[in-house]
């Protein structure tokens, strides 16, 4: 059942080429406004992805992702500043301190939003949310509450300052990404998928729900955390309302969903689409509010005509067109055979 | 050797007693028939012993060993497995990889890329093979016939091998000649050893396959014996005329 | 003590308009199994309606709702056909991001027509008040309470005592089974879409003549609006009533006892401690899909 060798070895070719796209853009693109953009649709990418990992797989659509970023990026700040880490490459090497100390959250609030099921997890996670700004904002002795909160400031500048950041958040995407393939392929992913099907029907097979459902919502939950981590340092002070912004939890639902929710490659696509085009209605229409009504109508637009996600309805497409292509009519068995006549076995 | 015994159990949702104090036990090896007018509470029964309802009163033990409280996949782990009422499987995935859903492996083996299955994917295509839906391995569960995940279901139940299945209406809702085929599957895991406890309304199917049956009415039991015995029983006809 | 009194007394009127606000939201979701997260926006919506008629005509904020609830009644209806129903996969995840949309439009808009600064409905009774144990109650509040019974009696009524609201409970009970027995389900969502909508106008008129607001005060409505009905149990009712006006009393309370700052976050916490004890809500069921 697997594909032909050289559909298998476009996918590889395909695979390097944008890889080595992604290593080699810096060096060809000087422009900094350019790179500013890559670097923020690459950080999509990985938040796009880590969210997958929970609301692709499993089916619980979290949308209060935006704390971990943000708890991601304070916590980044302060161990930073405890530690008495100095600006430059140091701090790098400290991201995944941010990503436990996120995890550490996660497991707090999954424990208690994984309690409830579809439609309440949804509206929990978005509490959630709004209680890590809460705190944010008002443990003024730890956060600087609406003061903001400072990151060393890096000594490298001009056009080329933002190219580290572009090549730590692509770390992260690809990290991401690994993660997710790893986890689809195995036995826990197939766990996820089945939760994400029948829920009820994984337990009585014997699928530990309630475990794995925490290990994705922490996974990427940590994952996500870690890009706030890089995504605080590359913006040198964060504020609460910013660094825990609802927009950011929900570009990043939209960007799945755009690409194909619970796909692999879906979330990728997604942001590769929606950040650029998000950074280009900000720029032409940030200063009026009306920027939020083309962003709603994009929004709508995309969920209105693609529900299923851009890849699925390729894929659905491709299929259509090969089994017109194949020898008689159509012969997908779909509908119930309760009445085939009997003595005729049936399957 | 009694594999699963059911003490007493209780269950109550508001005001209504579905579940009344309902006692059987299951000897090892055996096939068991669970039958009763509607509302007679037997799926709650299966609920109840597969984890799925927590009881008011009474006990499940299964091996000896109280299991009352459970969740269902923990129980699944310990050799109980069960179908549903409308053959659940799993629409998106594929008929193997169904198959490999229940497949247990503990902690960090649980990472371990499902590439490197070959044993279990044998083992779950042969099953395949055994129901005849081997043609169907790599199509999506969603578009199967209800005949094909009727079997399916079974199938893929028996992947971590029960010792004791709970089937909900085996023959509920596919025509004659697949209702033989299941008896049939039914009869040759029983050989190998699988003890079943069926609820089901086809009277012929029931008393042609178990040894033992058992009738609910109104959450209790009101007669078991051999299919013979619970025939001829008038306690047994008023409850489904009614009186 | 009279500060704790006085914070009650005002939990109680207060819990009344999100009362109103989170029967409409939880009567959506009872109906149709979406969560509307836009319902925020629509409330700020209503608010900034009765405020251009009452900057432009004079209207005083009660009186417009004459005119703003049958019109947010039909624009429910429309965004309900034209958005919501379409809708046929995945309807939960994808009406969150409908609705999160139309919430995002509505600000948008709001924002370029009546910028960003705060604004008020200010009656020309809006200071008067009566002294009662001590402290000062608004005229306002009593009549925003006394409105959002009138409204809550009347949904109740239309519930329980008519046909129309028997095809909405059935609706939400059972869809399928409701379609079975006759119920046109997608009329009764339309319909049911509509007048949370309209509610949604009604406390909008409340809400805005007893705290400033701006196109962007929905985020911090919304995310207490989905708490409360979380709370109650959703799609219950009497749930998101009673945890209304729990909620507002024990967040007043708090802002007295402890601090304001910490008021709002006690808020969030009441629903933490609920959901670890009792996950569904005060009202809600388990929800076990069909065993």
């Amino acid at each position: 059942m697997r594909s032909p060798s050289w559909i298998r070895a476009a996918k590889w070719a395909a695979l390097v080429l944008v890889l080595a796209v992604a290593l080699l853009f810096p060096a060809f693109e000087s422009d900094p406004a350019t790179v500013n953009i890559a670097v923020f649709t690459v950080m999509y990418v990985g938040l796009a992805t880590a969210w997958n990992i929970m609301g692709g797989y499993t089916g619980y659509v979290s949308l209060g992702h935006a704390a971990f970023f943000g708890f991601g990026a304070y916590a980044f700040g302060l161990v930073l500043a405890h530690l008495g880490i100095q600006a430059g490459y140091e701090p790098f090497l400290f991201v995944p301190i941010a990503g436990v100390l996120t995890v550490v959250l996660a497991l707090v609030i999954g424990w208690i939003a994984l309690r409830t099921r579809a439609a309440t997890f949804v509206i929990v996670t978005i509490a959630m949310m709004f209680m890590v700004q809460l705190l944010a904002e008002n443990l003024v002795g730890l956060t600087g509450g609406g003061s903001g909160l400072s990151f060393p400031v890096p000594p490298w500048t001009g056009d080329f300052f933002d190219t580290p950041f572009y090549y730590a958040m692509l770390v992260m995407a690809v990290v991401s990404l690994l993660l997710s393939w790893w986890i689809r392929r195995s036995k826990f992913g197939l766990g996820l998928l089945a939760i994400r099907d029948d829920e009820d029907k994984a337990l009585a097979v014997g699928v530990p729900a309630h475990a794995y459902k925490l290990t994705a919502f922490v996974i990427s939950a940590g994952l996500v955390g870690m890009i706030g981590a890089v995504y605080g340092y590359y913006v040198t002070y964060i504020y609460p309302q910013y660094a825990i912004d609802p927009l950011v939890g929900i570009s990043l639902v939209l960007m799945v969903f755009l690409g194909g929710l619970g796909t692999l490659w879906g979330p990728v696509l997604g942001a590769v689409i929606l950040e650029p085009a998000q950074l280009w209605l900000a720029y032409n229409f940030g200063a009026s509010l009306l920027y939020l009504v083309f962003y709603a109508a994009v929004f709508l637009v995309v969920i209105l005509l693609l529900p299923r996600g851009i890849i699925p309805s390729v894929g659905d497409l491709l299929k259509r067109i090969a089994a017109r292509r194949a020898v008689g009519p159509s012969d997908t068995a779909s509908t119930s055979d309760a009445h085939t006549v009997a003595g005729v076995p049936s399957p | 050797m009694t594999l699963l015994e059911v003490q007493s159990l209780s269950k109550r949702f508001g005001g209504v007693t579905a579940v009344d104090g309902c006692s059987l036990s299951l000897d090892l090896g055996s096939i068991t028939g669970l039958i009763g007018p509607n509302g007679s509470g037997k799926t709650t029964v299966f609920n109840l012993i597969t984890g799925f309802l927590a009881k008011d009163a009474g006990d499940v033990r299964f091996k000896g060993q109280s299991i009352a409280g459970f969740g269902p996949n923990r129980i699944y782990g310990l050799g109980i497995g069960r179908t549903f009422q409308l053959a659940r499987i799993f629409p998106r995935l594929t008929a193997l990889e169904n198959m490999l859903v229940p497949v247990r492996r503990s902690g960090f083996r649980a990472l371990v890329s499902r590439g490197q299955w070959n044993d279990e994917r044998t083992r779950a295509m042969d099953m395949l093979a055994a129901m005849d839906i081997a043609s169907v391995a790599g199509l999506l569960g969603g578009s199967l016939s209800y005949g094909q995940r009727k079997l399916l279901e079974l199938a893929a139940v028996m992947m971590a091998q029960p010792q004791l299945v709970l089937l909900d209406e085996p023959a509920g809702g596919v025509n004659p000649a697949l209702i033989e085929r299941i008896g049939e599957h039914i009869r040759e895991l029983n050989r190998q050893g699988v003890t079943f406890l069926l609820v089901e309304h086809n009277m012929p199917f029931v008393m042609g396959l178990c040894q033992k049956i058992v009738v609910l009415h109104r959450g209790a039991v009101l007669a078991e014996g051999t299919p013979a015995d619970v025939r001829g029983n008038a306690a047994v006809l008023d409850a489904y005329l009614g009186s | 003590m009279t500060l704790i009194l006085e914070a009650v007394v005002f939990g109680v009127l207060t819990g009344g308009v999100y009362a109103l606000m989170a029967s409409g939201l939880t009567l959506i979701f009872g109906v149709m199994r979406i969560i509307n997260v836009g319902h925020g926006a629509l409330v700020i919506l209503g608010a900034y309606l009765s405020f251009a008629l009452l900057r432009s005509a004079h209207i005083d904020p009660f009186v417009s709702l004459i005119i703003t609830m049958p019109a947010m009644f039909a624009l429910g209806v429309v965004l309900q056909l034209v958005f919501i129903r379409p809708l046929k996969e995945d309807r939960e995840a994808l009406s969150v991001l409908v609705t999160y949309a139309l919430a995002l439009g509505i600000e948008g808009l709001l924002g370029f027509l009546f910028s960003d600064n705060l604004v008020q409905l200010n009656a020309w009774y809006e200071t008067a008040s009566f002294a009662v144990f001590g402290f000062h109650i608004a005229y306002v509040y009593v009549f925003g309470f006394g409105l959002c019974i009138a409204i809550l009696a009347g949904i109740f009524l239309v519930l329980y005592r008519t046909t129309f609201g028997s095809a909405v409970r059935a609706t939400m009970l059972n869809r399928t089974a409701a379609q079975l027995v006759g119920v046109n389900v997608d009329r009764v969502s339309a319909i049911a879409f509509g007048i949370g909508v309209s509610t949604a106008a009604a406390g909008g008129v409340i809400f805005g003549m007893t705290n400033a607001f701006n196109p962007g005060s929905h985020y911090d409505l919304i995310s207490r609006l989905l708490t409360i009905i979380v709370l109650g149990g959703l799609g219950s009712l009497r749930g998101a009533v009673i945890a209304a006006v729990g909620m507002l009393i024990i967040e007043d309370v708090t802002a007295v006892v402890i601090s304001p700052v910490w008021a709002s976050f006690a808020f969030f916490l009441l629903l933490v401690i609920v959901l670890v004890v009792r996950p569904q809500g005060l009202y809600g069921i388990r929800v076990r899909e069909r065993i």
